[in-house]
């Protein structure tokens, strides 16, 4: 694909350490369990620098369990996490936060009872001194919010509240963002919106690894896609060849069989 | 059949939505309005004897009292059912003409008569709240005269109320600042808060060679009060530590297992905490080579230290609470998932709230049994844990000036009643004014701004009201 030719040669913010084929992030035979329950059996995935991955699946495949493993929130009873090359399980979700992952947890979550300036900033909480410039960022991404800086989070609308989340994790310079999700209970416009807006927050130069049961959506925003079956990857491709496979088209977008 | 019938029955809508007169808001007021004047009748009557049960009751409602106190209210009643429109159109009038001056209309001068004097008034103080506001140098003239008040205020009381100051609304003010932290900005509901004044107690008793038990070196109280505050901070987190995943009730009878385990070690222990017969611990003393003082049996010199003591208390915690440790601390107690996400690390910072909420009784604790030089293990009751959570709580969780005054106000009371009302009852209108406050005005007295949102969004149905953050499950996910 032509553009991940010219989303490579932009500057990564991520690139100095590590250059060339380490991705910035991949999972290696990853095994998660919930008590007695397996929920991953041996996930393994990859996530190269400036892309947007897309993870696939129906409910209760593994989708959220593997972002999770990935940003710390869960543990691995074995398998890797690599980020730049370097095996980061078993580090806390809030280090990782430092390690450039920002995470858009499921559901939103943002802080209800702080107004919509307040999330943000503590969006910036892991940096020493937070830079004026990301608040103008987000605020240029959603304008919405810009508008009602100081409007109490819980009363804007679903939309809106996923749009502060992504904005509350942009602010702390993550150069890998996590989405679980992000158009969970939204209108068809809102959640064009959003993956307009996800799109511009990657061409920025920010690499996404993105949790959707929206499939359309997220293939067409996606460089590459996996697709999740019971803790366990069924099918990876580049995102247009999964968007025009008739499996995935027949199991995720609706359509009939032939 | 039976399902049949219950099922093909709708219930008649007009039924279920008809009001009687009885639930009817004005009626509701009516009968708030007669209750509080009956009380206000028996608290203000005569006292009960012995020997005749029913006499206070006959005494107080056939007299004239209650015919006063029930005229008072009914005309409050009368005034808020049926003058109401006329009341406010009178406040209306009274707020425009309070209103400042529109720029352009300097030409109109002060009317005359009572709009003016209204007017001047107004003017007057909204040019001494702006320079209060505008002037460092008026705010610190403030500051400087309310400190100048409560340094001279003991010596404007009697010898019973400079008591009452040292050895109880002080001491209850600094482990009350200490349970905000934990409860108010943290979140954490702590049913066992007194144990860590017990801890700071004994260390002062123990320090001081009090203790049947004799400590390596005996040292002054001065040098006492860091030990203790060290011990607290310590005690704190090692509560804290296998507590940290409960939330809610969980972590509220953890606390409170924790509470029985220090009474009990206090109450059994004899040989190392004197048990029910106490212990004694020395008093407060100074001595610079060329001055020296000793804190004595006059409880003014307690109350200036004690006062010294809060201030600098409090000069830490303001400060703290605009901090990174502070915005930490919201952001835990809205929602500790996304304050991970975010970077907040959980665990150490609940630890730290723990931690430094259990120095202040730490404080506290060695005030306590140095000025009373005598502590036995019956003063540090579950009782007191409660008392001290429903101060903060009555003053307004999470606000310091909230906690402050409600602190004041509800350990004054009780002692205040003491020449009013028989002894025995004081704490039955202690309860009886937690349980109005709490359904008119749950946020508190002097609610923080952030907690006063909390409750109006849960009214709205936006939000959870319960900033103690039970979830289901009692573990964090």
């Amino acid at each position: 694909m032509s553009t991940n030719l010219d989303k490579d040669a932009l500057p990564q913010p991520g690139d100095a350490a590590t250059d060339g084929p380490t991705p910035l992030l991949e999972l290696r035979d990853l095994h998660v369990y919930y008590g007695a329950i397996e929920a991953l059996k041996g996930v393994s995935l990859t996530v190269p620098h400036g892309q947007v991955v897309a993870l696939l699946g129906a409910n209760g495949a593994g989708k959220s369990t593997t972002l999770k493993a990935a940003s710390g929130m869960l543990r691995p009873r074995t398998g890797d996490v690599l980020l730049r090359g370097e095996r980061v399980d078993g580090i806390k979700s809030h280090e990782l936060v430092r390690f450039g992952i920002g995470h858009v947890p499921e559901g939103r979550r943002v802080f209800a009872r702080m107004t919509i300036l307040e999330n943000l900033k503590m969006g910036a909480y892991r940096l020493r001194r937070p830079d004026p410039t990301d608040l103008e960022r987000v605020f240029t991404l959603f304008p919405v919010l810009a508008e009602r800086r100081k409007q109490i989070a819980g009363t804007l609308s679903g939309g809106e509240q996923q749009m502060l989340a992504i904005g509350r994790a942009l602010m702390g310079k993550p150069d890998l963002l996590l989405l679980d999700e992000p158009s969970m209970g939204l209108a068809p416009l809102i959640v064009q919106q959003i993956f307009e807006i996800l799109r511009e927050i990657n061409e920025q130069g920010t690499t996404l690894l993105l949790v959707e049961q929206n499939a359309s959506q997220a293939l067409r925003l996606a460089d590459y896609g996996y697709v999740l079956e019971t803790g366990a990857v069924v099918m990876s491709d580049q995102a247009d060849a999964l968007l025009s496979d008739p499996r995935v088209r027949a199991a995720y977008l609706g359509e009939a069989v032939e | 059949m039976s399902l049949e019938v219950t099922a093909g029955k709708t219930p008649s809508a007009a039924r279920l939505r008809k009001q009687s007169w009885y639930q009817r808001p004005r009626f509701k007021r009516l009968v708030a309005m007669v209750v509080t004047a009956v009380v206000m009748a028996q608290v203000t009557g005569v006292q009960g004897v012995r020997n005749d049960l029913f006499y206070a009751l006959e005494e107080n409602f056939t007299g004239t009292g209650i015919w006063i106190w029930l005229g008072i209210f009914l005309a409050i009643w009368a005034v808020r059912e049926f003058f109401q429109d006329w009341a406010r159109q009178a406040l209306a009038r009274v707020k425009a003409a309070a209103a400042p001056l529109p720029e352009d209309g300097t030409a109109k001068a002060a009317p005359g008569g009572l709009a003016g004097q209204v007017r001047r008034v107004a003017d007057g103080g909204r040019r001494l709240s702006t320079l209060f506001r505008g002037h460092r140098a008026y705010q610190a003239g403030g500051l400087g005269a309310l400190l100048l008040v409560l340094i001279m205020l003991p010596l404007m009381v009697s010898t019973f109320w400079q008591q009452v100051m040292v050895d109880q609304i002080g001491m209850f003010l600094l482990i009350a600042i200490g349970l905000n932290v934990v409860v108010g900005w943290a979140g954490m509901l702590d049913l066992g808060f007194i144990a860590f004044f017990a801890i700071g107690a004994y260390s002062a008793a123990f320090w001081t060679g009090g203790l049947p038990v004799e400590p390596p070196v005996e040292l002054n109280n001065f040098l006492v009060v860091p030990i203790a505050v060290l011990t607290c901070l310590i005690a704190g987190v090692l509560l804290g530590a296998p507590t940290l995943r409960l939330r809610g009730d969980y972590l509220a009878i953890v606390t409170l297992g924790f509470h029985e385990i220090v009474y009990l070690t206090a109450k059994n222990w004899t040989e190392f905490t004197g048990g029910t017969r106490g212990a004694n611990s020395d008093r407060f003393s100074l001595d610079l080579g060329f001055w020296s003082y000793e804190w004595g049996l006059d409880p003014a010199p307690y109350y200036w230290l004690q006062l010294a003591f809060i201030i600098g208390v409090l000069f830490l915690f303001l400060r703290l609470e605009h901090s990174r440790v502070g915005r930490a601390w919201t952001a835990i107690r809205e929602d500790e998932v996304a304050a991970a996400s975010t970077g907040v690390d959980t665990v150490r910072f609940k630890l730290l709230a723990f931690a430094i909420g259990a120095s202040t009784s730490g404080i506290a604790g060695v005030i306590y049994a140095s000025k009373l030089g005598f502590i036995n293990s019956e003063m540090f009751l579950v009782l007191m844990s409660v008392l001290v959570l429903s101060y903060v709580v009555f003053g307004g969780m999470g606000s310091i000036p909230g906690v402050l005054l409600g602190t004041a106000i509800l350990v004054w009371l009780p002692e205040y009643l003491r020449d009013t009302v028989d002894a025995q009852d004081r704490y039955m209108y202690l309860g009886g004014l937690l349980v109005v406050m709490m359904i008119y005005r749950p946020q508190g007295l002097w609610p923080s701004r952030r907690r006063q949102r909390e409750l109006r969004m849960s009214q709205e149905g936006t939000g959870s009201a319960d900033a103690l953050g039970a979830q289901p499950g009692g573990a964090q996910g």
